[in-house]
């Protein structure tokens, strides 16, 4: 059966048409105004409300409270004993011995333990079966593994400034801490910098109590006891570890540094006791810490080569000293951006600057001789890195851009190849030049443990030929030390050879570059001088002829 | 023959090996009885290592469901040297033999 309902509804039903006509007017309400409502009515006061469809965000930082742990340690005492009743250790003994149990455990554990020692004897069950094969860590990807976190204890915003590693390799390290802005030192900041065990990060090991802020310092060489440190003042101090916090002795104030010590190296000498020292205020002094109280051995005013005595000084930054390229020859970063190159016994006093190398645009922050190439050199400075040639003026390698300034950088003592740097990112870069020239191979180990980027002031790599620590401080005050991975360190196969390779051929880019440029200038001359020339080239006889012509004319 | 003569015998046949450093008896409280070591370094060793067996026994017997396992021995291998702990645990008495060698000794 379908189902099935028709509605129907016819025309009719619908209504009909609405018809409009016009009207007049007519009153439906009157309302007068009320003349006590209006004597009431008063202007309210206007109020103002701000209103956003933006959603409300705020900033909150939380950080845990630091563990503080303080290592203990525990003597074992022997016994129950008094240290001096042998008697009754040896009755004990006696007694012991004559158990039965005794004997037969001795006589049962003796056997067992005499076929481990055989065991021992016919085979090494430890052998390392491919120590020979070399290590392939290519494959692995590097990295870099906070080890520990070494705080600023003194509880002021202090930037370390300087990292020394002790360089017998015990893990050591000493860091200076001070604040390096103008004038924005808070009042009341302590001036002491401290001596850290990487083993013992809760506490400091040694304090180092200087008058002034350290601004920079660095181990002796020789004497691994002695601490050098340049002070915010412009005196060079020294510390002896073993004769407490105070200073041994600093320089002289009328004959220090006007400005911060910025920079100091120890030189090679017998002693091990001479050293160099720069500072922004132009000046480089030699000292030797027996004679320390005294005047520095030399001073030298750093000036543009050929200046001469009118020219400006500047300011240096940091010194590069290395035996390696000669125990006479030197190099000073300025705050100008040029590198200038010295020889300490040069003939005449005023050929002692050899070379500038200009480039960068604002202060060196860090200059590191290869070690395996002496004759290269890198430069850190405003957000490049750049590799420099000896012989030539022009950067070799510039690396590109950083997006955040640098602060520092060295090469690797390992590995040919490798340099890091630091900067502004508050991050350590590897630049591994055996894998590739344009990027960083790897960018880690965050200086803080909070997750706000502070600027990393300061890098160390521990001493040895093939350190695994490096040591990072931050302006915030906080040492980082980073365990660097195996590939960092070891060196790959045939990379010295490939890395001179890659040198030499900038270099040789570089000279190539440099001798066409020349070329060009050349050739622009002698283009320049041949337009200056007279362009009519009329000769003294054609002049005396037109001159007889003119004249017989005149006759006429 | 229950004797001390057969202790001494004992610690003789194992000191003969090649490559032995030293031995040492220690009883459960860390005193060592009879040692051919320093008797500073016997004192140490014997301190140390009686700590680290009672640990490594309770790590046995908590790992045993049914608690019947027992610790038998331990080998520390160091970079220097190789610590065998011999102990045994009776009722009353708790003695450990240790034997320090040298393997790589020529």
């Amino acid at each position: 059966m379908e189902v099935a309902y028709r509605y129907v509804k016819q025309r009719r039903q619908f209504g009909r048409q609405p018809h409009f006509t016009d009207q007049g007017a007519e009153l439906l309400l009157d309302l007068r105004p009320n003349e006590e409502h209006a004597k009431a009515w008063i202007v309210k006061q206007q109020a103002t409300a701000a209103v956003q469809a933006a959603p409300d965000m705020s900033e909150h930082e939380v950080n845990t409270v630091a563990v503080v742990s303080v290592p203990k340690g525990m003597a074992h005492v022997e016994g129950g004993w008094a240290k001096d009743d042998v008697e009754g250790l040896l009755r004990f003994r006696k007694k012991v011995e004559k158990d039965e149990d005794y004997i037969r455990t001795v006589v049962r554990l003796g056997t067992m333990v005499e076929d481990l020692v055989k065991q021992n004897n016919a085979i090494d069950i430890y052998e390392e079966y491919f120590a020979d094969v070399p290590a392939q860590h290519l494959s692995q990807a590097p990295s870099t593994s906070t080890l520990t976190i070494l705080r600023d204890p003194s509880g002021v915003r202090r930037g370390a400034q300087a990292i020394s590693w002790q360089p017998d390799g015990s893990g050591r390290l000493a860091v200076a801490y001070s604040v390096l802005e103008f004038q924005r030192q808070p009042a009341g900041m302590p001036s002491t910098s401290h001596v850290w065990d990487v083993a013992n990060p809760g506490a400091p090991e040694a304090a180092l109590a200087a008058p002034s802020p350290l601004v920079t310092l660095g181990f002796n060489l020789k004497d691994q006891n002695l601490v050098g440190g340049g002070q915010y003042n412009g005196q060079f101090t020294f510390f002896d570890l073993r004769k407490g916090p105070s200073p041994v002795e600093a320089t002289p104030v009328e004959h220090s540094h006007r400005d911060a010590v910025r920079s100091f190296a120890w030189t090679q000498s017998k002693t091990g006791s001479e050293l160099m020292s720069a500072s922004t205020d132009g000046s480089v002094l030699w000292w030797d810490l027996r004679r320390l109280g005294g005047e520095p051995l030399e001073s030298l005013t750093l000036r543009e080569r050929g200046a001469g005595e009118a020219g400006a000084v500047l300011g240096g930054t940091v010194v590069e000293y290395s035996p390696q390229a000669g125990p006479t020859k030197f190099m000073v970063g300025t705050e100008q951006g040029a590198v200038l190159a010295g020889n300490r016994k040069a003939k005449n006093p005023a050929d002692r600057i050899t070379a500038a190398y200009a480039g960068h645009h604002s202060a060196i922050y860090a200059l590191s001789r290869s070690p395996f190439f002496p004759k290269f050199f890198l430069s850190v400075g405003d957000w490049t890195t750049r590799v420099w040639n000896e012989d030539l003026r022009t950067p070799i390698i510039t690396s590109p851009y950083n997006a955040a300034h640098l602060t520092g950088g060295t090469w690797s003592p390992s590995r040919p190849g490798v340099c890091y740097t630091i900067g502004h990112s508050g991050a350590l870069e590897v630049w591994d030049y055996y894998l590739k020239q344009r990027q960083a191979s790897l960018t880690g180990g965050r200086a803080d443990v909070a997750l706000v980027h502070r600027p990393l002031a300061s890098l160390a790599l521990a001493p040895g030929a093939a350190p695994r620590l490096a040591g990072i401080g931050c302006t915030g005050g906080t040492v980082t030390v980073l365990q660097l991975s195996e590939g960092l360190v070891e060196q790959q196969d045939n990379e010295k050879a490939v890395i001179s390779a890659m040198l030499e051929r900038e270099s040789s880019r570089e000279k190539n570059l440099e001798k066409s440029a020349k070329e060009a200038k050349a050739k622009a001359r002698k283009e320049a001088a041949r337009t200056a020339e007279p362009l009519d080239g009329a000769t003294d006889e054609e002049l005396a002829q037109l001159e007889r012509e003119f004249m017989e004319m005149i006759k006429q | 023959m229950t004797d001390v003569a057969l202790v001494e015998e004992t610690v003789k046949r194992l000191a003969s090996h090649k490559g032995v450093v030293g031995i040492a008896i220690v009883n459960g409280d860390g005193v060592p009885i009879r040692t051919t070591l320093d008797p500073e370094l016997a004192v140490t060793y014997a301190a140390l290592v009686s700590q680290l067996a009672l640990k490594a026994r309770h790590m046995v017997r908590e790992l045993a469901e049914d608690g019947s396992d027992d610790l038998q021995f331990l080998r520390v291998r160091s970079k220097k040297h190789e610590i065998m702990i011999a102990p045994a645990f009776d009722r009353d008495h708790n003695y450990t033999l240790l034997v320090v060698q040298q393997p790589d000794a020529e």
